[in-house]
């Protein structure tokens, strides 16, 4: 009665992170594969610094901005769906907004002035840029949670802490989620363009391969960070439908 | 227990709008069981959430046994009242178990107590506490949800139970069914209710006391009995309704108080718990002039005859219905 439990094998999350995984350690020994597709570069393998450290650097970068943004944008959605913070719920949406369509490379260009080049300009347009979709999905989610409930909390003695620990901040957390979920992706994908001001991220080989025409670099550094993205996103799915309530 | 002294308020701020309490004073005995009645912007909504101070007044004073309500804390005011309300407000994402036990949670008691108490109020409304207790809210009838939803405010053992249009959502036959629980509830624990209703039938139904409601101000207070035989003006008249008062008098008056002692008749039977509004339907119905009586275990306990019925009824109205009394 030997009955292995194969459950795993149909893990999509465990087979893309895997995936990642050989891909940046396999890309510095790539070299006879990206030498038959790009015949014409001298040098059609990537090697100024080894893949897996990006890849971290890259994380790196992501996660501390990521943190920043959800933790600011959490604050600034819980204070303006309070009675004190109401009256500023317009402004903030409003200049949350405007921060999202000025574009990821402006915001880098202005805040080299004033910081200088390497990681602190980076996390300053990237944490900015992170926080419309934290900001919305609190707003959104405190909203949704319906008038009834609140009214029955109240009314049946929950203080004001209690009615958004208990009630509103487990109803709001799906919507919450998705929002974190959209501004970490984002993230991903704007921390590339964060090499142009001096991080080393997944973006380096991107930025080195379009400025001295190495289309293999440029292939290299997108592939690993679609990949990445990816594995970040499935990994949400999987938290989403945890913490969803209404199962 | 609880007494409006005064009070008004007015919603916004211009100084034409409406009041939606213009100077009323109300006592609400200990062990009432008190229903507000009035047509939709009467106040009856602003008054019952003024007792858990869910709105304030401009003007005037609450007191509770006595003490400005103004001056307690608020939390600790509503911990000590239930509060039931139309779109009832069940926490989604938690359990049967859990919604019902949040206030004893909030009072702190022990987990044994909180397990032992979800269970006896869920039995007290015949939901199995095994089977309905682990369910969420979505899982549930509206019918049920509102019974959790009474349970839910019952649970700390109030003071009062405030109840904003309970069962306005839900279809007759439940709507009844949760009448008739929530009158034996009061009659159990002899607990301070305050229903709001616009349903006189409701009100005639539950009351001990109604308070009649128009534009924020009192038109009259009294028994069932009282306002349907003595109303205190037109507009009272009007609201209870002229053409069908009779019948609702016959509703308010079990049909024990007209049996009479005699064995058994070739006729068909009745409760002896139902209302002369049950056995007049009755009589009609199988076009007959005798019902015999049957008490709760279905053995014979009277006879009622139709010429009584119609004889007391005359007499009531001819009188103003001295000496009828008012069966539950």
């Amino acid at each position: 009665m030997l009955k292995l439990n194969h459950a795993w094998l149909g893990d999509k999350l465990l087979w893309a992170t895997l995936l990642l995984a050989a891909l940046v350690v396999s890309l510095p020994h790539s070299e006879p594969l990206f030498a038959s597709l790009f015949p014409q570069l001298e040098r059609p393998v990537y090697l100024q610094e080894p893949f897996t450290q990006l890849l971290w650097q890259h994380l790196l970068l992501v996660a501390v901005s990521a943190a920043a943004s959800v933790l600011l944008g959490t604050l600034a959605g819980i204070w303006v769906t309070r009675p004190s913070g109401r009256a500023f719920r317009p402004t903030l949406e409003t200049l949350v907004s405007m921060g999202q369509t000025l574009p990821p490379v402006a915001v880098l260009a202005l805040a080299v002035p004033a910081v200088g080049f390497g990681e602190l300009p980076a996390l300053i347009a990237l944490s900015l840029y992170g926080l419309l979709p934290v900001v919305q999905g609190t707003i959104t989610g405190i909203q949704a949670v319906p008038g009834s409930v609140i009214q029955a909390a109240s009314g049946m003695g929950l203080s004001p802490w209690q009615r958004l620990y208990q009630v509103e901040g487990p109803l709001a957390l799906p919507v919450w989620l998705s929002g974190v979920r959209t501004s970490v992706i984002i993230n991903i994908g704007t921390a590339a363009i964060a090499s142009t001001v001096g991080a080393k991220t997944l973006g380096s080989p991107i930025i080195v391969g379009l400025s001295g025409f190495n289309t293999a670099y440029v292939l290299q550094g997108a592939v690993v960070v679609g990949m990445l993205a990816v594995v970040v996103d499935m990994g949400f799915e999987r938290v989403a439908r945890r913490v969803d309530w209404a199962r | 227990m609880i007494e409006f002294k005064n009070v008004s308020k007015t919603y916004g701020h211009t100084p034409d709008a409406p009041k939606a309490l213009d100077d009323v004073s109300l006592s609400i005995g200990r062990g009432e069981l008190v229903v507000l009645i009035g047509a939709s912007g009467s106040g009856k909504s602003t008054l019952l959430k003024m007792i858990n101070r869910m709105e304030q007044p401009d003007t005037g004073t609450l007191l509770l046994d006595g003490q400005d309500m103004a001056r307690m804390p608020v939390r600790e005011l509503r911990l000590r009242m239930g509060y039931v309300i139309q779109s009832v407000g069940l926490f989604p994402h938690w359990t049967v178990a859990r919604n019902i036990g949040v206030v004893p949670t909030m009072l702190g008691w022990s987990r044994e107590r909180i397990t032992a108490r979800v269970a006896e109020l869920l039995s007290l409304f015949d939901l199995d506490p095994a089977a309905y207790g682990p369910r969420y809210p979505h899982q549930l009838s509206g019918g049920q949800q509102q019974r959790v939803g009474v349970a839910r405010a019952l649970a700390g053992d109030p003071d009062v139970l405030l109840m904003d249009e309970p069962f306005g959502a839900l279809d007759p036959l439940i709507r009844a069914a949760l009448q008739d629980e929530v009158k034996r509830i009061h009659q159990a624990s002899g607990k301070t209710i305050v229903v709001v209703t616009h349903d006189i039938d409701e009100a005639l139904r539950l009351g001990t006391q109604i308070v009649l409601l128009e534009q924020g101000r009192i038109l009259q207070v009294g028994s069932p009995l009282a306002l349907l035989s003595q109303p205190a003006s037109e507009r009272v008249a009007d609201f209870v309704g002229r053409s069908d008062v009779g019948i609702k008098l016959l509703s308010l008056q079990g049909v024990g108080s007209l049996a009479r002692v005699g064995a058994p008749e070739n006729a068909p039977s009745l409760p002896i718990s139902a209302t002369l509004r049950e056995a007049v339907s009755a009589l009609a119905l199988h076009g007959c002039n005798r019902l015999n009586l049957l008490d709760v275990t279905g053995s014979h306990a009277g006879v009622l005859h139709a010429a009584d019925l119609f004889k007391h009824s005359r007499m009531g109205a001819q009188k103003g219905i001295e000496g009828s009394t008012h069966h539950a």
